[in-house]
């Protein structure tokens, strides 16, 4: 059977939005500049809102257009642009595959208390000031994080074999790349979501996305009434039911020849599955539907919200404050180091969805995600782990690619005077105070000299802090060779402030003549 | 050698020297054959990166002393810094490339250069020049980056450092030049030679808290040494070294440094900063062990002026 030329354009269009989304993900050699991050995740819907609201320019406006497009077209967008709508149609036509005789969809009704409720419980706490339930369910954000957590190292471990292999015949243009993993609390909410998207999309197709993603929701109140729809001709109609069994939103209704048209993906797999032509994509046939209200199942949706927003509010009442309370063990930081760009931890973690797009990109490896460091609401948003590695001084790519506006561009001579935290010796950890041998890692490393060497017992010479010069990089912390605790480490800037400039002399030194 | 040709060449050569003795007066065969007593360290001042490496080489014997046809050659230089060449962190990428070319013109089968980047490693080979230095000069520039890359080596004469994982190409290649650039530290006070091969290898930590200047000279003592050691003293960083603040850091000192001997070259290197060889630890510990000479007086310098 062929498929129609519809579907045809959707999968061509899916697949060169998959690939440009993957590939800035996947791209550790900064082949991608960084110039087009923004036109590549210019229509991802929740990154798009939030920027919107904080910027409220056209460069922002992606969102408006998806909505317009799904006012015209249906939920294009979680066909053509979603990129975890995507990889679940990948999953999906795999099980397919492997499952090759097992009826897998057919109609099914839909879970309308869950995904209206989830929908209205997560507007309602986005609402009243809380990010944490978007950036948990956002589906650009999953495949961020599932992509940053488990593609890219997969992809990574693949190109550390092909660069052992062609390395040995002196071929050095694939090298080989550290990979590294993250906190393995960190592990959880990506591996959940994972887990959860590929067995459902395997076994039941576009389930996920119709009744957990509250875009796919939102965007389903809208394709109700869209312009063109798919539509079913009840004339010509056999009720041989092919198409629902073609269609992986599981929301075409063959007895009563109808369409469920908030689930309906417009992935048009129906349309060619019809041997009587009677499903066609246009405009709507003319046709007054009954409707019944039901008004137990509205209260009933009504009151969850309330209880959880109830719920949501307790939540954030016991929440860890930022900057938490120093705690006893380890250096004594009394606030996480947020990133460049962010300008105060406040502003960062009411913005950032956690997408992970960050982290992937840091070439230093230094944005992780955090666990508890910005207590529970912010769990998964970036932070600076300067035991993974530090800040590279002439980088300011994290600033210029964040979807969100979470982080905001840094010009790179200001990101240089940006002090993100504050550097604190422990001289009681320090090798040339316990071992009484020269060291100096941290002064070696610190770009602004904000860690000096002095002098100290002897010969020896020891680390100390011009706080106001320090701009928060990690250099020295990364560097500083003790364990299990450093003897030098940035304790956050709850507010990042501006360093002061390194002053700078002339050194001066004869130098016209051998002096031995 | 076949007898045959042996006998031949020998008859030659002495037919030569008969010449030379009929038409000039003896002493001068010796003169003009390449210097009877080679010179131990070579400094050189005033010209070019280039020019001075050229001069200084050829006062070594020139670039085929150290490197013979077919041979792999690493050419180990300082790329440590994520900065432009004017600021002194890394080494010159007009010297680099010029021991390149050398190397390539003595018939080396591959040039190789790398280094254990502090900053993150694709900048610093792009930034310091270095990476396209080297290419156009027909050698390879190869990633230090991962673990994997550096193999465990035994260092028995090391006093605490023993063992070391030192990159691949350090074992596998047959020539190693050391192309450091002279810098002020702020640990050890002064880098070069002996400091430079910290980029050989992976695991710099253990170094620096387990006596870091006993470690620098221990590694001295691994068997596979450079044969020559090139610093860079064009311009030279006299303050807030390793990686510098800013150019304000650095006096043009327009000066190279030659010698097969990594400590004597470091003393001399000291000087040239207006430091006492004595005072940076691992010059002395390392003339100690016996991995070179710190006694300059002792030693056939040429000093060559531009």
């Amino acid at each position: 059977m062929q498929s129609s030329i519809l579907k045809r354009i959707r999968v061509f269009l899916a697949l060169v939005v998959f690939l440009f989304i993957s590939s800035i993900f996947l791209d550790f050699r900064d082949l991608v500049p960084d110039k087009y991050y923004d036109s590549i995740l210019f229509f991802q819907f929740i990154p798009s809102v939030l920027r919107f609201l904080d910027l409220s320019v056209m460069a922002a406006s992606g969102f408006i257009i998806v909505i317009i497009l799904t006012f015209i077209t249906g939920r294009t967008y979680c066909s053509v642009l979603c990129p975890l709508g995507i990889y679940q149609d990948i999953v999906s036509r795999i099980g397919g595959r492997v499952r090759k005789k097992y009826r897998r969809f057919g109609f099914t009704r839909p879970f309308t208390i869950i995904r209206y409720g989830l929908l209205g419980i997560t507007l309602v706490v986005t609402l009243s000031g809380g990010i944490y339930l978007i950036s948990l369910l956002d589906p650009y954000s999953i495949f961020g994080r599932i992509s940053t957590y488990f593609f890219k190292p997969a992809f990574l471990v693949l190109n550390n074999l092909l660069a052992g292999i062609v390395n040995k015949y002196d071929v050095y243009t694939i090298y080989k790349v550290q990979v590294k993993t993250i906190t393995v609390l960190a592990y959880i909410i990506p591996s959940v979501f994972l887990f959860l998207v590929t067995v459902f999309s395997f076994r039941r197709g576009r389930l996920y996305c119709n009744t957990l993603c509250p875009v796919g929701t939102f965007l389903g109140l809208i394709s109700k009434i869209s312009l063109f729809r798919i539509k079913i001709e009840e004339s010509s109609c056999s009720r041989c039911g092919r198409c629902a069994l073609a269609c992986k939103s599981s929301c075409i209704d063959f007895m009563n020849r109808s369409l469920d048209l908030s689930r309906c993906v417009s992935c048009f797999n129906c349309l060619s599955s019809c041997p009587d032509k009677a499903i066609s994509f246009g405009l709507p046939l003319r046709k007054v539907a009954e409707k019944t209200v039901d008004s137990g199942k509205r209260e009933f949706i009504a009151g969850t919200l309330l209880l959880l927003f109830g719920l949501s509010q307790t939540v954030r009442a016991k929440e860890v404050p930022v900057p938490k309370k120093a705690s006893t063990v380890r250096e004594e930081k009394t606030s996480p180091v947020c990133l460049p760009g962010a300008t105060s931890i406040e502003n960062f973690s009411s913005r950032c969805t956690a997408c992970s797009l960050c982290v992937s990109a840091c070439p230093k490896n230094v944005i992780q995600p955090s666990v508890l460091e910005y207590g529970l609401k912010g769990i998964m948003q970036p932070r600076m782990d300067y035991h993974k590695g530090f800040c590279n001084f002439e980088c300011t790519i994290c600033t210029e690619i964040c979807p969100t506006g979470a982080l905001m561009p840094l010009e790179l001579e200001a990101k240089k005077l940006t002090q993100l935290g504050k550097a604190i010796f422990i001289k009681d950890n320090c090798i040339v105070h316990t071992e009484k041998t020269d060291c100096g890692a941290c002064s070696e490393h610190c770009p602004t000299k904000a860690v000096q060497m002095i002098p100290y017992e002897g010969n020896l010479v020891i680390p100390e802090v011009t706080n106001d010069i320090c701009i928060g990089c990690g250099a020295c912390e990364y560097a500083c060779p003790t364990t299990p605790f450093k003897a030098i480490f940035v304790n956050g800037n709850v507010q990042h402030v501006a360093a002061k400039k390194p002053q700078t002399e002339k050194a001066v030194l004869k130098t016209d003549d051998f002096p031995f | 050698m076949k007898r045959r040709i042996f006998l031949q060449r020998t008859a030659g050569a002495g037919l030569a020297a008969g010449a030379a003795l009929m038409v000039g007066k003896p002493g001068e065969l010796f003169a003009s054959a390449p210097q009877s007593k080679p010179y131990d360290l070579v400094a050189v001042m005033g010209g070019t990166p280039e020019a001075m490496f050229d001069l200084g080489i050829q006062s070594l014997g020139g670039i085929g002393n150290f490197v013979t046809k077919g041979q792999k050659v690493v050419v180990k230089p300082n790329i440590g810094w994520d900065v432009t060449p004017e600021k002194g962190a890394n080494t010159n990428p007009a010297l680099v490339k010029r021991i390149v070319e050398h190397c390539i013109r003595a018939g080396a089968n591959e040039v190789y250069v790398f280094d254990n980047t502090c900053d993150d490693w694709l900048k610093c080979y792009s930034s310091s020049g270095i990476e396209k230095a080297v290419k156009s000069a027909g050698g390879k520039m190869v990633p230090g980056n991962t673990e994997s890359y550096y193999k465990e080596i035994s260092i028995p004469e090391g006093k605490i450092l023993k063992s070391a994982k030192v990159h691949e190409l350090i074992l596998d290649c047959e020539v190693i030049i050391n192309v450091p650039v002279l810098k002020h530290h702020s640990s050890t006070k002064m880098s070069a030679a002996l400091k430079n091969m910290m980029g050989a290898v992976w695991d710099r930590k253990y170094w620096h808290s387990n006596n870091l200047h006993q470690c620098i000279a221990d590694y001295a003592m691994y068997s596979k040494k450079p044969v020559l050691n090139v610093i860079d003293c064009y311009n030279v960083m006299l303050k807030n070294g390793p990686r510098g603040v800013s150019v304000d850091d650095v006096v043009q000192m327009k000066a190279q440094i030659l010698s097969a001997d990594w400590v004597a070259a470091d003393a001399a290197a000291a000087k040239m900063m207006n430091l006492n060889p004595e005072q940076i630890d691992y010059i002395p510990i390392a003339h100690k062990m016996g991995a070179g000479n710190m006694n300059l007086e002792s030693l056939n310098i040429n000093r060559i002026k531009m």
